[in-house]
This record gives structure tokens, C-alpha cells and sequence, in this order.
């Protein structure tokens, strides 16, 4: 970045991956055996996930692939297991590994929404309530303090009951939308706190105060100076919500409101499975449950681990 | 007459992921009983350490790694965490910066003080009462038996510190350490806690560390003063002489450039450059990159303390044992 | 001389009043604290003011009165002639805050830990689009640490690369940038150690007089204001008391406020001085006292003193608020 003509060169300023790799959360993850494996597991998800119609052996919703003979097969390493469909098959004669993994896909997609949604709106409203003051901080808190009062299923009930009356017939993506909306709905609060916290500390510091002495405006000094300072706190609550969005979702799914049944979810798989659990087909049910369990402990992990490496006070 | 304090080449360590850095290099001083001693140093010289090392309070990781720190000849620095705080409170009594902090805020200063009192001395609660009263009034806080049920949000600042001394001197200790007292004060209320520190010192002959940044306050309270730099002592000698005729070339440094209230200088005498930060200590004596009057050997033999005219100072041009050449 | 910078009858007070529930509930008052009461000065153009005083006097209040980052309560600041209420109000206000710039006293808290120094010192430039060019801007920045001692490659680190005097010196270099005809200095050097302060007040000097710049300069450090000053005026609880040429301050001060501090100072070079001693404590500023804010403090106070407030009158070159020095008792 900097010019040729200039003489007075530095030595190579490094660029933001190498002061990461040279940092202290870095050097703390190699040596968190915690952090490695539930990192790798969530990695190992994810990709199974983003790539699941290259990686998957079957296609579970390909209806003209699905032999019903083939169904309610156990795990191929018990007796009547085929080896072609490794975790078993459903009551119609779905691959439950590539449902899983579908499935995952669909779990993952509607959390990573959902979270971002939250942090994008918590945070705008955060950062508005705390630097502002006055009425509308009042006014932002208050809502915070209504939301809280509910659980969060409840008001993922509520929105996504409020969305199918209103659109009764949705299509696919409308029903995405608002059970994305949903979970969203849920979440946001934290960061609306947390960012509120930290910007009214960041508000009171010389280098905002110079920053207004020099001249700039409110919005302007609340995104460029404020927003960077405050985001610390942020990485971490959205690992760790991620984990809570999968959650709820599968429980939305499993109740039936969530995802549309066209694309299964862990969720409705488990819902699904759950019919055929006392009949001995445990598989159906127990292989979803597993994932899910899986995803939300590594992401939690995870996020515990950021909390402590990202936490000064703590090294 | 014997010390009451001695530090003999006490080494503080700190080991991190980048290696061990070594924050105190072979401190010796001593403080022989009823005499002030001020220890003077700029931020990361290791003054506050060094407060730290002898009251048994270095946070961990660090530790100390060599040396002894000798109360009435009685080493204290081996021993546990226990036997330690047995002797803090009774022996050594502590004064921090900040009294707001020192004191707990849920509970009045009545009963800090005689649950202090009780733990180090076997007084029932009615006499230890008395006593705290004694103390308040003796550190200078006006009708003392009302003030004494009060919190500590209920004083100011200055008060608050009167309290916490009263609170250091409750057990009678024979030693106290105050980390800058007077820093978070206001000037007229500072000059006060000096001179209470300097009467209550004399008075019942306790050996006070006064560790601070401030040459003003050294030079109104201590008899001697050792002045640090990059967790060595650089000087060491009687307050007069170290600031008005200094021996180490850091010394008169410090000592120029603080702005005087009897003169008018167009510039201030200016030390180039910073204290070199703990895993960047040069070679030889840690002051040559920015001294004045370097010379090779500098580079690199360290210098210890040596005599150097009415004082002692860490500097090889005081090699041959004389007067400082000016 | 031509007076630069013209403050008149200044005051700023502030609401502490508990919200409204409590206050309904309770039946308590509100409450207000006149952080600057009534303060009047003039700086004439390349010189430096300084105003001391303890905690709670105000002086800070009035920095930031003076650039614009409080609205006054009462009374008026004019700089070059024209209000600057009204005029930061306007259009017109980036103009005028190209003219006065501020250095904070936290050298830890003034510069944006994530910005780059570059960044940091280019942001009045860019801000008021005085140079827009990349390049521009570089050598502008480079120019600029140069001038505070630092150097051009400084401009790609962060501020925790730096100690607390070379981040004071960004601070300047920042407020330099729109080469501005006013500084307002809050306690610029008293974070920092006495070497380094050193360094920082040297330099202030030096640019002061190669850019014929105009301070304010606020500190509790009476040596320093002396080193630095031209002019002192010396402020308690809201209140000017004193305002004096510096020489004459130190050599004879008038008003007992400032006899004491005088006196209660540490000084190095003055050890074993005999001094009177020094009595109570700054009072609440909740709770002021009557009349003059000084007199439960003072030896020389009347009844005239707890009844009725001093002006600042001009007397022998020196301006001072005491009913004592006016009737001549001292």
C-alpha cells in the first residue's frame, strides 16, 4: 500500500493473517486439545453439509432411486445390514447417512441465517441504544426486556404461527424466511446488551471525543470508530448461539412447524424416526440425534474456548 | 544501627510463552528501623515489583527467583502462603494507590479496622474498638467515634486514604510499604499524607518503603531514596544528595527534567529515547544506549553499585572510588 | 497583541438529578452541579494560558466548552472575533474546527486501538477533504509524526506498539494535521513519566513557537504550568480566582487558594520550606458553600466572605476574587 516513490519505506507491514497466526489466540488453540478436535469435528460437519450432493452415496429425495425393499434396513455392520447404505434406512428406504447429511445441510443453513440476522440487527440496535442515549436507548431496552420475558420457542412459535396464517400456502422459501426470521427474533437481545454496554464504555473514551472535536458525525463515528472496538464480545455469543439456533430449529422441525417437509431438517428426521423407536428401528431416530448432539456440543466447545483465548484478563 | 528490611539480590522472574522475563535484577537495599526509604522509578522500572516481591504479593506468574528478603533478619521470602499472610498485617503493614479499592465497601471502617486488629493482636472486641478510634484520631480524622460506624463511600478521598493507613498501622507493624499513596490525591490533601506517614514513621520508629513516581514527594519525605531503572537500581544514597548533586548520569537526567518551581529553563533536560522494555534489556549497563556520557566497558560489563562521592551509584564511571566529575 | 480566543461569564452546569421515579418517590430535589460558574479570560494570539486547580474545579469542563464538545449554559466563547455556539451550529463549522484542535490527557485512550497511526493522523485530512490523494495523504502523515519526532514509518503500526509518550505525540501530530491556530491541551503530560513528559513539553514548545500557536493549557501540575505557561489563572470549584502573568503568580501570589497550593506543592529543589499548614478538603460540588466558594478553607475569611460571592477584580496587573486582597487585609 505503500507508494514507490516513497523513501522512507517500512520493513513489510503484515497483513492480517500473519498477525493472527504470530497472536495469542492462535498459540492458545494449538495447545487446547479441546479446541482442535471440536474444531475439526465442526469442520468435518460443515463440509459434509456444504458438499453433501457430491459426498453423499445416496440421494434420499430422489424418489425414482428409493427401492422400498430396501427399507428399514439396520446399520451395515449388524445382521440384515447392506453395506450400500452404511447407517441403515428409513421406512421408505432412505440412506439415513445421506439423510444426515442433507439434513445437516438444512439444520446449518437455517441456524447460520438465523444467527446472522440476529447479530447484523442486535448489533445496529446495540450500537444505536448505547451511543445515543436517552429515549431511544430507553425505549430499545424495554423491547430487550419484553423479549427476554418469553422463552425463546415461544416467540419462534408465535412468529412462524403468525407467518403460516398469514401466508397460508407459502412456498419453500417464504417458509424459510420466516422460520429464519423466527429463531432470528430470538437471539438478537444478547448482542443488543452486550453492544449497548460496550459502546456506552467506547463512548466515554478520549478517541471518540477527538474524533467529534475534529468534526465527525455521530453515524459515522459510531460505525468507523465505535463498531470495531465492540465486536469482540460479539464473535464469541454468535459461536455459541449458533449452537442454540440448531437447536431450536430441530425443535421447531420435530414439533412440525419448522422447516417445510419437503426439505428435512435434523429435526424432522428425528420427529420421523421417532414413530419407528418402539419398534426396534432405532437407527432412524438415533443417527439424526447423534448429529445434532455432535454439531451443537463441538460448536459450544468451540465457543467456549473463544471466550477464554479472546478474554485479556485470562493469560 | 541493624536493618529492619534487607533485600539481598532479589531476582523476580516471569516466565511467558516468549521466554522468562527477568522484571528485577539483584535489588539490595536495606531499611533500618524509624528511616524512610523512597524508591523512585518510571513506569516499568520495577518499583511496584519490587513492593510487591517483599509484601509476598507478586502476582503469579511471576515469582521470585533468587535472592532473600530478610524482616529482623528472618527470612520471609521461602515461606507459604499462610505463614505470609500471618505476617502481613502484624509486621508488614501495606498502603496501596488507589483507596477506594483497599477498602470494602459493604462493610464500615469500624469493623475493617478491629477485625484487622483482632486477627494480630488478643484484644477483646471492646478494647479493639478503642483502639481503632485511637487509630482513626491518630491518622488525623476528625470525631473519630462517629466517623467510625460509617461506610467508606461516606469519606473522601483523602480521608479514605487516612483510613487505609490507619488500617496498615493497626497491628503496629514494623514495617510499612505504601505504593503510591498520594498519586490518585489532590495536591493539598497529598502534602497532608505525607507528613502524616513522616510523623507516624518517627513516632513509633516503624521502617517505611515508600515506593512512588513522584521526586517531589520523595524529596519532602524520605531520608534516602534508590532510584531504579529497567529492574536495577541505578542509585542509592541520602534524599539531598541524590537530587541535588547525582551520581548516575540517569539520575541527573530524571532530575533535569523536572520542571522547577524556582526557575525558568527554556528547555527541559531530555533523556533520548525509553526505557527499553523487559525483553530488550541491553547488554552491559541498561542505561548505555541513552547516556550521555557511554563509554565501552558500558557496553558490556554490568555495572553494580558502587561508592560514587556521597552515594552509591551503578555506574563505571565511578570505577575509580572518588568524587563525580562534573 | 491580537486577542485570539475571548471566553466571557462562561458557565456550564450540569443535571445529576436522580431519574424521575426516584426522585418522585423519594420527594428529593433536583440536584445540579455548576461545573464552571462564571469564568472569564482572554488569550491573546501565540500564547499559552494555563489553568490549574485540584479536582472538581472545572478546568477540564472548560476545555471542552471551549471546543465545542459542550454547549454553555450561560455566557459566551468567541474565538478570532465571532461566537462559536452559533457557529458550530451552522454550515460554517468545519471551518472553525480546522482552527482549534484538542489533546487528551489519556495517551491509552485517545488513539482508536484498531486504526492504524496513518489512519489516525490522516482522519482530519480526510475528514474535511483537505487531501484526498493516497499518496498526498502519506506524505502529510510523514511530515507530520516528523514533526512531533516520530518517524514517516510509524504511520503503519498501532497505537499498543507504542509508549505512552509517543502515543502522546500521534495525539499532536492529529491535532497538527489541519495546522490549526489553537490547541487546548487537558493535562497533556500528566499520565506520562517525568523523562518522557520532559520530551512532550519540549516539543510543545518548539512547535508553539515555530507555528506561532495559541494554548490552553490545563494541568494540576504546578511546575509544569509554569514551565509552559505565559499567562496562569487558577480555578476552584467553577471559579476563577486568580489570573496573573505567570512570573507574578509564582512570585507573589494574591489569593489564599492559591498561597496554599503554592505552598503544598512537593517540590524538589524547595525541601524544608516553612509552610502553613494546609486545612479540609475540596467541598462537594453538590453542596457548595455560600459567598465565596474558598472560605470555609480560608484563614483570612470574614462574614463578608461566607455572604457574599467575589468578583474578579484587576489589581496591580493581576486579576484576583477576594474580598481580603480587595479591602487590603492581606
Amino acid at each position: 500500500m505503500s507508494s514507490p516513490a516513497s523513501t522512507d519505506t517500512a520493513a513489510v507491514e503484515p497483513g492480517a493473517l500473519a498477525r493472527f497466526f504470530a497472536g495469542d489466540v492462535w498459540y492458545s488453540f494449538r495447545r487446547s486439545p479441546v479446541a482442535i478436535v471440536s474444531f475439526v469435528l465442526v469442520l468435518l460437519c460443515v463440509i459434509a453439509a456444504v458438499f453433501a450432493p457430491w459426498l453423499a452415496p445416496h440421494d434420499p429425495f430422489d424418489l425414482a432411486t428409493l427401492d422400498l425393499s430396501d427399507a428399514r434396513l439396520p446399520p451395515s455392520w449388524l445382521a440384515e445390514g447392506n453395506p450400500q447404505y452404511l447407517l441403515g434406512t428409513d421406512d421408505q428406504g432412505r440412506d439415513i447417512l445421506s439423510a444426515l447429511m442433507y439434513g445437516a445441510r438444512i439444520s446449518l443453513f437455517v441456524a447460520l441465517a438465523a444467527v446472522l440476522l440476529s447479530v447484523v440487527v442486535g448489533v445496529a440496535l446495540g450500537l444505536l441504544s448505547g451511543f445515543v442515549g436517552g429515549r431511544i436507548d430507553g425505549f430499545i431496552m424495554r423491547v430487550c426486556d419484553v423479549m427476554l420475558s418469553f422463552p425463546a420457542i415461544l416467540v419462534a412459535l408465535l412468529i412462524d404461527g403468525a407467518g403460516r396464517a398469514v401466508f397460508p400456502n407459502a412456498h419453500e422459501t417464504l417458509a424459510f424466511a420466516v422460520l429464519i426470521l423466527a429463531i432470528a427474533l430470538t437471539g438478537w437481545v444478547k448482542y443488543a446488551r452486550t453492544v449497548r454496554g460496550s459502546t456506552m464504555v467506547e463512548r466515554q473514551k478520549e478517541y471518540v471525543q477527538a474524533a467529534r472535536v475534529i468534526g465527525v458525525g455521530s453515524g459515522r463515528i459510531m460505525r468507523r470508530h465505535v463498531l470495531p472496538n465492540v465486536l469482540g464480545p460479539v464473535l464469541v455469543l454468535a459461536t455459541i448461539d449458533v449452537a442454540q439456533a440448531v437447536i431450536i430449529e430441530a425443535t421447531l422441525s420435530f414439533l412440525g412447524v419448522g422447516v417445510p417437509p419437503t426439505s428435512p431438517s435434523l429435526g424432522t428426521l428425528i420427529r420421523i424416526g421417532n414413530d419407528f423407536l418402539f419398534s426396534g428401528e432405532w437407527w432412524i431416530t438415533v443417527w439424526p440425534g447423534i448429529m445434532l448432539m455432535v454439531i451443537a456440543l463441538s460448536v459450544n466447545l468451540l465457543g467456549d474456548w473463544l471466550r477464554d483465548a479472546l478474554n485479556p484478563r485470562l493469560q | 544501627m541493624k536493618p529492619l528490611l534487607e533485600v539481598k539480590k532479589l531476582r523476580v522472574e516471569f516466565p511467558t510463552r516468549h521466554g522468562t522475563l527477568l522484571a528485577l535484577d539483584d535489588i539490595s537495599f536495606t531499611i533500618a528501623p524509624g528511616e524512610i526509604l523512597g524508591v523512585v522509578g518510571e513506569s516499568g522500572a520495577g518499583k511496584s515489583l519490587t513492593g510487591a516481591a517483599i509484601i509476598g504479593l507478586l502476582e503469579p506468574p511471576g515469582r521470585i527467583a533468587a535472592g532473600q528478603v530478610l524482616l529482623d533478619g528472618r527470612r520471609i521470602d521461602e515461606l507459604d502462603a499462610d505463614a505470609m499472610r500471618k505476617i502481613r498485617g502484624k509486621q508488614i503493614g501495606a498502603v496501596f494507590q488507589d483507596p477506594l479499592t483497599s477498602l470494602n465497601p459493604l462493610y464500615t471502617v469500624g469493623r475493617q479496622l478491629v477485625e484487622t486488629i483482632q486477627t494480630h493482636l488478643p484484644l477483646n472486641a471492646a478494647q479493639a474498638r478503642e483502639r481503632a478510634i485511637e487509630l482513626l484520631r491518630q491518622t488525623g480524622i476528625p470525631a473519630p467515634e462517629a466517623r467510625i460506624d460509617q461506610y467508606p463511600h461516606q469519606f473522601s478521598g483523602g480521608m479514605r486514604q487516612r483510613v487505609v493507613i490507619a488500617l496498615a498501622l493497626a497491628a503496629e507493624p514494623r514495617l510499612i510499604v505504601a505504593d503510591e499513596p498520594t498519586t490518585a490525591l489532590d495536591v493539598s490533601i497529598q502534602a497532608q499524607i505525607i507528613a502524616l506517614l513522616r510523623h507516624l514513621a518517627r513516632e513509633k520508629g516503624a521502617a517505611v518503603m515508600l515506593v512512588t513516581h513522584d521526586m517531589g514527594v520523595i524529596a519532602e519525605t524520605c531520608d534516602r531514596v534508590a532510584v531504579m531503572y529497567a529492574g536495577r537500581i541505578a542509585e542509592l544514597g541520602p534524599v539531598h544528595e541524590v537530587i541535588h548533586a547525582p551520581a548516575h548520569p540517569y539520575s541527573r537526567g530524571l532530575m533535569g527534567s523536572i520542571p522547577a518551581m524556582d526557575e525558568d529553563r527554556e528547555r527541559l533536560l531530555q533523556i533520548d529515547g525509553a526505557m527499553p522494555r523487559l525483553n530488550a534489556i541491553p547488554r552491559g549497563c541498561a542505561f548505555n544506549p541513552r547516556c550521555p556520557q557511554v563509554f565501552e566497558r558500558c557496553r558490556v560489563e554490568r555495572p553494580e553499585l558502587m561508592p560514587a562521592g556521597r552515594t552509591q551509584a551503578a555506574c563505571w564511571l565511578h570505577a575509580g572510588a572518588g568524587e563525580v566529575p562534573r | 497583541m491580537s486577542t485570539l480566543v475571548e471566553v466571557q461569564d462562561l458557565c456550564k452546569t450540569f443535571d445529576v438529578s436522580a431519574p424521575w421515579l426516584e426522585r418522585t418517590l423519594e420527594r428529593k430535589p433536583r440536584q445540579f452541579v455548576h461545573a464552571v460558574d462564571g469564568v472569564s479570560f482572554a488569550i491573546a494570539r501565540g500564547r499559552t494560558l494555563a489553568l490549574v486547580g485540584e479536582s472538581g474545579c472545572g478546568k477540564s469542563t472548560v476545555a471542552r466548552l471551549l471546543v465545542g464538545l459542550y454547549g454553555p449554559t450561560r455566557g459566551s466563547v468567541r474565538f478570532d472575533g465571532q461566537e462559536t455556539g452559533p457557529l458550530l451550529k451552522s454550515a460554517e463549522a468545519p471551518k472553525l474546527r480546522r482552527r482549534m484542535q484538542m489533546i487528551f490527557q489519556d495517551p491509552y485512550a485517545s488513539l482508536n486501538p484498531r486504526w492504524r497511526v496513518r489512519d489516525i493522523v490522516a482522519e482530519p485530512l480526510r475528514e474535511h477533504g483537505i487531501l484526498r490523494d493516497r499518496g498526498a495523504l502519506q506524505v502529510r502523515v510523514g511530515e507530520l509524526l516528523r514533526q512531533v519526532g516520530l518517524a514517516p514509518a510509524d504511520a503503519s503500526k498501532f497505537p499498543h506498539q507504542f509508549s505512552g509518550g509517543q502515543r502522546q505525540r500521534i495525539s499532536i501530530a492529529r491535532a497538527l494535521a489541519t495546522q490549526p491556530e489553537f490547541l487546548v491541551c487537558d493535562e497533556p503530560t500528566s499520565a506520562l513519566d517525568v523523562s518522557v513528559q520532559a520530551q512532550v513539553l519540549n516539543i510543545m514548545k518548539d512547535l508553539q513557537r515555530e507555528q506561532g500557536l495559541t494554548y490552553l493549557f490545563i494541568s494540576h501540575n504546578l511546575a509544569v504550568v509554569r514551565h509552559v505557561s505565559d499567562d496562569v489563572g487558577v480555578m476552584y470549584l467553577g471559579r476563577l480566582v486568580e489570573l496573573a502573568p505567570k512570573k507574578t503568580l509564582f512570585a507573589m501570589p494574591r489569593h489564599p487558594y492559591t498561597r496554599m497550593l503554592l505552598d503544598a506543592i512537593p517540590d524538589i529543589h524547595m525541601t524544608g520550606r516553612a509552610r502553613t499548614p494546609v486545612q479540609g478538603e475540596v467541598p462537594n460540588p453538590l453542596n457548595p458553600p455560600s459567598g465565596c466558594a474558598f472560605h470555609p478553607r480560608c484563614p483570612h475569611a470574614n462574614a463578608r466572605c461566607g455572604a457574599e460571592r467575589p468578583q474578579l477584580i484587576p489589581r496591580e496587573g493581576v486579576q484576583v476574587a477576594c474580598h481580603a486582597v480587595e479591602e487590603g487585609r492581606i
